[in-house]
């Protein structure tokens, strides 16, 4: 067992923390919440100076060789910051699912124009009325000739306007095994009958309504094979939701420093607040939520890296992190009083990001439902693990 | 970062199991249950253990270990409390081989080492936690029992409460006042008494959850000086840094209780619907399950600490206290999900799970106060782990 992050982790955080205290401050926050983009070229185009585009991908194709761990790290330090960018859909979402694609022309394309700022790109991939999952999927996609014909409407699509390309999952075959009929297209943002609205959100991230009006693909765009699009979905999801994860704390522990500090320098009663007891226990049960999350974090992270199976830690640190960032927040907020709730304290930009970020790559109760799956409850033959 | 065992530390743990796999009888697991203590087949198995030196695997070899890491400790703790083995107050170890063997080993003499680290070792020997009186127990500097300097001995008369383990361990590891002229904390020493010692009167207390519990009374009992631990007056700060030891929890028994009551959503229907396939009950067990990660790897991280050997602090405050309110999260899920079924008792017509969940919810109530309440453990996590200023 080893809790501690390499020494080329300790540097990616130092440098992460010096660029974003300097390039990132919650002015930048602030009006790219208002920005029509969302987010700012210049800051994104530096990120790719550092190297962070391509944290995760091979040299060969313009990246850093780096792990799920270092990638942690540096999604920590930006969550941290609020980093107002596409990252994990263009990174993660896209990045990942064109590198586990096995197409080697896409990958070549690709990856090194988005390691170098080039291209944004993002995943269409929550339907109206579905969870996220291979039953969540029905979007059809039909073939005609060597061209797919996609119709139907994607939500929660994150900086689709500002993205070169939507990877989306779609349903090519209707079969009892959902996983069964998932195809992945790189689509075109520009393509004829593809129409972006914008969804107003609590925490204002560019949130995207994706319209597909018999929008033709050629068969050419489709990421890995025709029907069997939902391994690399799925494998997706999970370096989606450890990302997700791992920004939550980073804001998680933001929030905590703020409001340890906040307590020591809060007087009444001729006292620093943090000195009473009341004070005290919310600011410990914040510490251990925070611990928590993180150790449960790193751990999914680790079986990433290794290349295991980790389902089950992926939706254990989700389940996990959504309700601890919650607990946070709230104790937060209480401990700062009636300053934390003005426009101007940084307090409510996490709080309202907490929020939302508790529903992006699964809530709570569909997390605990993959938990309960793994646990094999309705197999009296086997014994699940726990 | 890295989760997993080495590969030696899992031949050690395969090894461990297959031992304890074979050695386990029920009468072991029917000891452990009874609120009893530690009774014959159970001491038998301390020896066994100690003759293999895997009882306290991390002390030195010169004193009865293997000198390996705390890791390997863990791991001995986890497995006995998974197979509710010399599991007396659930999850927190032995009194001997977790508190006063490291304290010793880090303070006492060398006399005092040899006298009793090798018992400890060994499995013959186990201690009772002498702290807690009738006015001093989260505020423990506030003990009473006095220890008075005769010749080359000490003359100690008070009374102790709450002492666990008192009616069948051979020692006491006892704290008590040694100066009244000085602040509070910088006037109580630590001793090694033995319980056989006239003047010595236990009476039992029986808690709700048929655990048998002790007041120790102290009438003039003649301690020699040579069983005084380490430095007279400096017994505050070795109950402090043993608390920190004492903190080293396991969960190994509260993951093979959630392992039964998924035993018996699998094998149990409610109009008609099996349980495992109720959303609700589904929810309820998996959120149990997450709660077993996050303490798993928080107690982790404590043994990971000792084994650098940074004393942890708030880190093991946070897994103490994490681990007594899962007590309570465990027996109420496990109730809720079982409903009436969940009340029957143990040897009962219709009992499930052996009676499980009724002595559970019994017990569940003292992890959160027992060996530190979860009001101490926020406040060290709050003054040690986060700075804030002392109330």
């Amino acid at each position: 067992m080893e809790f501690t992050f390499s020494d080329e982790q300790k540097l990616i955080k130092d440098t992460a923390r010096e660029f974003l205290e300097n390039e990132c401050p919650s002015d930048l926050i602030r009006e790219m919440e208002d920005d029509e983009k969302g987010y700012c070229l210049k800051f994104w185009q530096k990120m790719a100076e550092l190297g962070w585009l391509g944290l995760i991908f091979p040299a060969e194709y313009g990246g850093l060789d780096g792990n799920f761990i270092d990638m942690v790290v540096l999604l920590e330090e930006m969550g941290r910051f609020l980093a107002p960018v596409p990252f994990i859909p263009t990174v993660i979402c896209g990045g990942l699912s064109i590198l586990s694609s096995g197409d080697e022309a896409l990958k070549s394309e690709i990856l090194p124009k988005v390691a170098k700022g080039e291209l944004i790109l993002t995943m269409a991939i929550s339907e109206p009325e579905h969870d996220i999952g291979a039953g969540g999927i029905n979007l059809p996609a039909s073939e005609q000739g060597s061209q797919f014909f996609l119709s139907g409407t994607k939500i929660f699509v994150p900086y689709a306007h500002v993205a070169d390309y939507l990877i989306c999952p779609t349903r090519t075959k209707r079969t009892y095994e959902k996983s069964d009929g998932v195809t992945l297209f790189l689509v075109d943002r520009a393509a004829p009958g593809l129409c972006c609205t914008e969804m107003k959100t609590l925490d204002c991230s560019k949130q995207y309504e994706v319209v597909f009006n018999q929008c033709q693909v050629a068969g050419a765009k489709v990421i890995g094979e025709v029907d069997k699009g939902w391994e690399i979905t799925r494998s997706v999801l999970e370096g989606a939701t450890v990302a997700q994860c791992a920004l939550m704390v980073g804001g998680a522990e933001k929030v905590l420093e703020m409001t340890i500090s906040y307590a020591k320098k809060r007087f009444q009663f001729d006292r620093p607040i943090g000195s009473f007891q009341a004070i005290q226990h919310r600011c410990s049960n914040m510490l251990v939520d925070l611990d928590g999350a993180k150790l449960n974090i790193y751990e999914a992270a680790w079986k990433l890296s290794q290349g295991l199976d980790c389902t089950f830690e992926v939706s254990i640190a989700k389940a996990w992190v959504n309700q601890a960032y919650q607990r946070i927040c709230a104790n937060g907020h209480q401990i700062h009083g009636g300053a934390g709730v003005i426009q101007d304290h940084d307090m409510q930009l996490y709080s309202r990001r907490a929020k939302a970020a508790e529903y992006y790559w699964g809530d709570t109760n569909l997390h605990r439902e993959i938990v309960a799956q793994q646990l094999e409850l309705d197999n009296p033959a086997r014994a699940g693990r726990i | 970062m890295n989760f997993d065992l080495t590969e030696d530390e899992k031949r050690f743990q395969s090894e461990l199991c297959d031992f304890l796999d074979g050695e386990i009888t029920r009468e072991i697991a029917e000891e452990s249950d009874s609120g009893l203590g530690l009774g014959p087949y159970s001491w038998e198995l301390m020896r066994k253990l100690g003759a293999k030196r895997w009882l306290a695997p991390s002390y030195p070899v010169e004193y009865g270990g293997l000198g390996l890491s705390r890791i390997y400790r863990y791991i001995v703790q986890r497995e006995l409390d998974y197979r509710n083995a010399l599991a007396f107050i659930k999850c927190l170890g032995l009194i001997g081989v977790d508190i006063a063997g490291p304290t010793i080993l880090r303070h006492g003499s060398k006399e005092l080492k040899e006298e009793f680290l090798p018992r400890i070792a060994a499995g013959e020997i186990e201690f009772a936690l002498g702290y807690s009186e009738p006015d001093a127990g989260s505020d423990l500097s506030r003990l009473r029992i006095r220890a008075v300097e005769d010749g080359d001995s000490y003359i100690i008369t008070g009374q102790k409460i709450y002492q666990s383990h008192s009616h069948f361990a051979q020692y006491h590891w006892l704290v008590a006042r040694t100066d009244v002229d000085v602040p509070r904390h910088k006037g109580i020493s630590m001793f090694v008494v033995d319980l056989k010692t006239p003047g010595i009167t236990i009476e039992p207390l029986w808690e709700m959850s048929g655990i048998r519990t002790n007041q120790v009374f102290y009438e003039e009992v003649r301690v020699p000086k040579k069983y005084l631990v380490g430095e007279k007056n400096r017994g505050w700060y070795y109950v402090a840094s043993a608390l920190d030891l004492e903190r080293t929890v396991s969960v190994g028994y509260l993951e093979s209780v959630v392992e039964k009551i998924i035993d018996y959503i699998k094998n149990t229907s409610r109009n008609g619907t099996p349980l495992g396939n109720n959303p609700i009950v589904r929810q309820r067990i998996a959120d149990i399950i997450i709660e077993i990660h996050v303490v798993r790897n928080l107690i982790r991280r404590v043994a990971w600490l000792q084994d650098k050997g940074i004393v942890p602090n708030s880190e093991a405050s946070q897994a103490k206290l994490f681990t007594g309110e899962l007590f309570q999260h465990i027996a109420q899920a496990g109730l809720d999900i079982m409903g009436l079924d969940g009340l029957v008792r143990k040897d009962s017509k219709r009992a499930m799970l052996g009676g499980l969940m009724e002595s559970f919810f019994r017990s569940s109530f003292l992890p959160s106060i027992g060996g530190g309440t979860s009001e101490i453990m926020r406040n060290i996590i709050a003054v040690r782990g986060l700075g804030l200023p002392l109330q």
